[in-house]
């Protein structure tokens, strides 16, 4: 994006074909492993698609059947919960950690790294430590005599607790690289004006970050509407399918229940809600730039 | 740096396509390797974590003796049926792929394994195959598995606990009533500080209520489903009052504290460590368990008396992908002989295969082993075509019927019922 102003302005008929050819590779690469898996998965979701042998059209019965299945309804609502929740707390964990170790001063490396490291760690890894730590027979925490994942709360609260150390850290880089793009200047003319710190962060700080949290929680929330990892290998879904999110339902129905045709159906319905938000989250991210 | 990036976006796709293709050349060379006088073949085999050590003897000892290699690749458990669907979607399935037997009716029925009827009906033993086992690979009356390990599920007890406890060493339970009565002992005397406990079961795992909770149904004369698996009668007495005594026991904390969450991949370690007076455990774990350890082996029983035994364990077959079908029988056939079923599998105290070798050399010095042998005759293994997704997944109906019956509202489990039948016929 910033070289675009340095390159010497060009007849626009000799910069077409120099355009296509970079643009080749990076458009060959989304083809084969975007768009073209994307049209196989329209593909099947149309069909009964067994695991060998041909399949067989059957539109639009894989479409028909979802509203009938209640795990992904319900999974539905859970995905939806979990992402509200996430989502706040994340923004906010991370802001405040983005805040806190922002300037540069002695020892402040120290703390970005600890912060940052977990999020170094595999999500699959992260999510069997949390399974031993918070498990009361070997665990450290059993002492406490809290059931961390015996029922339907405490297995929520104790993935969230897992998802914001595994996560905080990473969405305070992209804060805090919105933090360090905010001029000094405005903060010292801020000062010289007389405003206090809380005046500042409200004033300035925020509405400077606008388009670095707008990135944030699109990055969030897509993240956790996907949410598989954290509850397929800490939960399993439990307690009493508790905590299945819709990707769960997705894979259930693909590699236990081998209906292939109705997983990708269920596909497509993610991906369209996917986009769909997306699109919206897009515009208010416009709209927080341009302002 | 920008300007690298056209090149290296065309390396890296070169460097996939160049990996794609790889891929394909490996597998050339197996095709042209089809007869057997070419050579040495070397056949691939999967299996689950949970009968691993099984069928690494196995491999091991085949592998010494013949000049055919197996190359075998373990998978965890719990992903084993994921990872088998994706191997099928892609054609990558291995040559030769164990099943826990269970699912076997759902792979044949997909047309995963391929037909051998022929070759087993050349086996001069084939009529000692073990019956369930072969009951659960034949559809539509051909036959597509052959047994691989076999695990029961029977009661163990620790005789030293029984004796500080005050119970008699050598008398295990002959009830299901007998095993609360004894486990709450055990409780009562010694589970004051919270390590001994009287007894522990899977109370989050399908596959463990299914293992260990069903024995006592059949035990006392009844069924869990209907012949064709598509009925189920879970919903009903006796499977219900085999819930209310273990209920009974959770609910007076005579089994552990974290029974209720335990969701199937430690469920068999509590007992070695000394910690369990009585629990149902699976017979492939009594070769490995700590050779001090005393330990009692009953048969499961039903709530006032009986006996039976889940008949589990894998099967194996070749993959209808396979090119390598004759060196894959190679290690099949030679896998249920006299010389690997008594050399190998009888040596480590499993259980045959094949029951006319049940009284062998080895058998003979322990007579658990007698015992848990004898049970494969009176066991079952219950045929279900959607058995997988309907009892062992985790979001199945099963789990949560067994769930509300053991720890929540009695009250829900014939109407749960009903959600088992519709996945059964689904």
């Amino acid at each position: 994006m910033t070289v675009e102003p340095t390159t010497a302005p060009r007849p626009a008929r000799r910069r077409a074909p120099a355009g296509w050819a970079y643009a080749a590779p990076t458009a060959l690469i989304v083809l084969v492993l975007f768009i073209a898996p994307l049209v196989l998965v329209v593909f099947m979701s149309l069909n009964k698609w067994p695991l060998l042998g041909a399949a067989k059209l059957n539109f639009p019965a894989n479409y028909t059947k979802i509203p009938g299945d209640p795990l992904f309804l319900d999974s539905v609502l859970f995905t939806l919960k979990y992402t509200v929740i996430i989502t706040i707390l994340l923004s906010a964990v991370a802001l405040g950690l983005a805040l806190l170790v922002q300037d540069r001063r002695r020892g402040v490396g120290f703390f970005r790294a600890a912060f940052f490291l977990p999020g170094a760690v595999g999500f699959a890894a992260a999510g069997l430590v949390f399974y031993g730590m918070l498990n009361n027979d070997f665990g450290p925490f059993g002492f406490l005599g809290v059931n961390w994942i015996g029922s339907p709360n405490m297995a929520l609260t104790s993935t969230i607790i897992l998802v914001l150390w595994r996560f905080a850290g990473f969405n305070m880089l992209i804060l805090l690289t919105g933090l360090q793009a905010i001029p000094v200047e405005v903060y010292e003319a801020a000062r010289a004006d007389g405003a206090n710190r809380w005046q500042i962060f409200r004033r300035i700080t925020l509405p400077l970050l606008r388009p670095t949290i707008a990135l944030m929680l699109i990055l969030s929330i897509t993240g956790s509407l996907l949410a598989f990892d954290q509850f397929f290998i800490f939960t399993n879904g439990g307690p009493d399918n508790s905590t299945v999110s819709m990707v769960m339902v997705v894979y259930r129905n693909a590699f236990f229940r081998f209906d292939l045709g109705g997983a990708a159906a269920l596909s497509m319905v993610l991906l369209v809600v996917l986009v769909a938000l997306n699109a919206v989250q897009m515009r208010i991210l416009r709209g927080a730039t341009t302002k | 740096m920008l300007k690298k990036l056209p090149a290296l976006a065309v390396a890296a796709l070169l460097a996939t396509s160049l990996a794609a293709c790889g891929g394909g050349a490996e597998e050339t060379p197996a095709t042209s390797q089809e007869p057997a006088a070419a050579g040495p073949t070397t056949v691939t085999m999967w299996t689950r974590a949970a009968t691993q050590a099984q069928s690494e003897r196995l491999v091991k000892a085949y592998n010494a003796s013949h000049k055919n290699q197996v190359k075998m690749t373990v998978i965890p458990t719990d992903n084993y049926q994921p990872r088998i669907a994706a191997a099928a979607g892609a054609k990558q399935l291995p040559d030769i792929f164990a099943s826990d037997v269970v699912f076997v009716p759902n792979y044949t029925s997909q047309g995963l394994f391929a037909d051998i009827s022929d070759r087993i009906a050349a086996l001069p033993f084939k009529d000692s195959l073990a019956p369930s086992h072969m009951t659960l690979g034949t559809y539509e009356g051909r036959q597509y598995t052959l047994p691989h390990t076999l695990d029961l599920s029977v009661w163990f007890w620790n005789k030293d606990l029984y004796e500080k406890a005050g119970l008699d060493p050598e008398k295990g339970p002959a009830s299901l009533k007998e095993f609360a009565e004894q486990a709450t002992t055990v409780q009562e005397k010694l589970g004051a500080d919270g390590k001994v406990h009287g007894t522990f079961f899977g109370g989050n795992c399908g596959g463990c209520y299914v293992f260990t909770f069903w024995p006592s149904v059949w035990a006392a004369g009844g069924e869990v489903m209907n012949a064709d698996g598509t009925e189920s009668a879970v919903g009903s007495s006796p499977m219900t009052d085999v819930f209310s005594i273990y209920r009974g026991l959770y609910e007076n904390k005579v089994s552990g504290p974290t029974t209720k969450e335990e969701q199937g991949p430690t469920w068999t370690g509590f007992f070695p460590k000394g910690e369990i007076g009585v629990m149902p455990m699976p017979s492939t774990t009594l070769g490995s368990m700590p050779a001090e350890m005393k330990i009692g082996v009953a048969p499961i029983a039903g709530p006032d008396g009986g006996e039976s035994t889940f008949v589990g364990g894998d099967s194996v077959g070749i993959s209808s992908t396979s090119t390598n079908v004759d060196a894959a029988w190679e290690f099949l056939s030679w896998s249920v002989s006299d010389e690997a079923q008594v050399e190998v599998m009888a040596k480590n105290k499993d259980v045959l295969a094949r029951v006319d070798l049940a009284n062998n050399k080895y058998s003979a010095e322990d007579p658990r082993v007698v015992l848990i042998n004898s049970l494969v005759g009176k066991g079952r293994t219950p045929y279900a075509l959607k058995f997988g997704e309907t009892f062992n997944d985790p979001q199945g109906p099963w789990l949560r019927l067994a769930r509300e019956a053991v720890f929540g509202d009695v009250a829900k489990v014939a109407e749960l019922n009903e959600t088992i039948n519709q996945s059964l016929t689904q």
